[in-house]
């Protein structure tokens, strides 16, 4: 295993990365101007604060590597996402799903970061925690009101939580990455969210008339990098290719 | 994102090129100040980045300056362009050695904007962050009655409301 801290920077800056991007793909295309702005102010913020993580992920790296050239210079094996993350968008109910899934872990995982030992990991959290306040509120707002929508938007909720749930658990297991972390007092251990997010999610699903499943069955598989699923590839093909076809091109 | 040019810089366009205050050897801090607070915002120009709050701090460390900046928004594009207008305008000035110094904690609030940037903004139309989450009142015709469409807007710091009186849609610069 690489340096730990690095590891543990990669996976913030990859969440952030990869579902920013999904969510950029939104832009030009959502169902109303609103949303459209919506989704690309979420997208933006995203990936700014993705420069901020993989930007300092280099700097304790050492090898000169920044954040362009962690985002675009990486292949798919490297990247250390959660498998939700990188999830297809579906239709909309599916991305507002997904954001919301994601949303609701974000800003309770920020928040324990802000108490970090280390400060630039303190500061960065403070920062993008005032953003992700904004997110999980419109991601919330919109899966309670679609979900206890017209019959057609409700199932393609429940749809979409049905296709998205088993990429939660991901969110709380604990590897050695993770145990370096909180015995450094960088990070909280994941498994400490676990109970808030339920209580959270329970809330939110009852009153958007939704139903979780049952089954707790967890894919697994992105944040250690061992195997992420087919879409990320996919997705890395868009995402980097003028820096492949173009190395270290600019404006 | 295509981006309207940068609004001309009324400190450099007004000054005339010479040696800042030279013999004096280095300018004094609260002139410094004072060119910092001609700069407009690139996106919102009605209000200067000293309205706003973004400058933390501005000290000599021997002969560089260094002025300390925190962003708005991580991902706001228009972060790169203040640096760029804080540069020029202090080259202007005949500032030779310069360093922008990025401050991400305490993290920028919009409690920071000063009073003249928040009566700026609502002349502008834009109605100002208010403590309670949402505008006092239309920025047009001063109404109470006002719905929010939406949390996020034109640019990151911004919400989009309406007004129930008069119909107009106006932006809100949001809490931060």
């Amino acid at each position: 295993m690489s340096d730990p801290l690095f590891e543990y920077l990669c996976r913030l800056g990859d969440n952030t990365l990869v579902l920013g991007h999904r969510v950029s793909e939104w832009c030009g295309v959502a169902p109303v101007i609103e949303e459209d702005i919506a989704l690309a102010n979420t997208a933006l913020d995203l990936i700014g604060q993705t420069q901020l993580w993989l930007g300092l992920a280099g700097e304790v790296e050492g090898k000169g590597r920044d954040a362009d050239k962690l985002a675009y210079h990486r292949d798919v094996w490297d990247f250390r996402n959660l498998l939700l993350c990188e999830q297809p968008n579906g239709d909309f109910g599916q991305t507002m799903m997904r954001q919301f899934l994601f949303d609701s872990w974000h800003v309770m995982h920020l928040k324990g970061l802000m108490a970090s030992s280390n400060d630039q990991i303190a500061a960065i959290a403070e920062k993008s925690v005032k953003e992700v306040t904004y997110h999980v509120e419109r991601s919330t707002d919109t899966v309670i009101g679609l979900g206890d929508g017209t019959e057609e938007s409700h199932s393609r909720m429940q749809n979409g939580l049905n296709k998205l749930y088993p990429f939660v658990g991901e969110m709380f297991l604990s590897d050695d990455v993770d145990t370096a972390m909180a015995d450094a007092g960088i990070a909280p251990d994941p498994a400490s969210h676990r109970a808030g997010y339920d209580a959270h999610l329970d809330d939110v699903l009852t009153e958007a008339t939704l139903t979780k499943p049952e089954d707790d069955f967890a894919h697994k598989g992105g944040k250690s990098g061992t195997r992420h699923t087919e879409h990320l590839g996919h997705m890395l093909t868009q995402m980097q290719w003028l820096q492949r076809a173009y190395p270290d091109a600019t404006w | 994102m295509v981006r309207p040019a940068p609004q001309p810089v009324p400190g450099v366009v007004r000054a005339p090129h010479v040696p800042a205050e030279k013999s004096a050897g280095k300018p004094r801090l609260e002139t410094v100040w004072e060119w910092l607070s001609a700069i407009p915002d690139p996106e919102i120009p009605v209000i200067t980045l000293t309205d706003l709050g973004i400058i933390r701090d501005v000290q000599w460390q021997g002969d560089t300056l260094e002025v300390t900046v925190t962003p708005t928004y991580s991902g706001c594009p228009a972060t790169s362009i203040i640096n760029l207008d804080i540069e020029t305008a202090l080259r202007g000035h005949g500032i030779e050695k310069l360093t922008l110094k990025r401050q991400l904690s305490p993290a920028w609030t919009t409690d920071w904007l000063t009073d003249a940037g928040r009566a700026k903004l609502e002349e502008y139309g834009i109605a100002p962050p208010q403590p309670a989450g949402g505008p006092q009142h239309c920025p047009h015709c001063k109404s109470t009655q006002v719905e929010k469409i939406s949390q996020f807007g034109s640019t990151p710091c911004k919400a989009q409301w309406r007004c129930q009186s008069c119909r107009e849609p106006f932006d809100y610069f949001k809490c931060i």
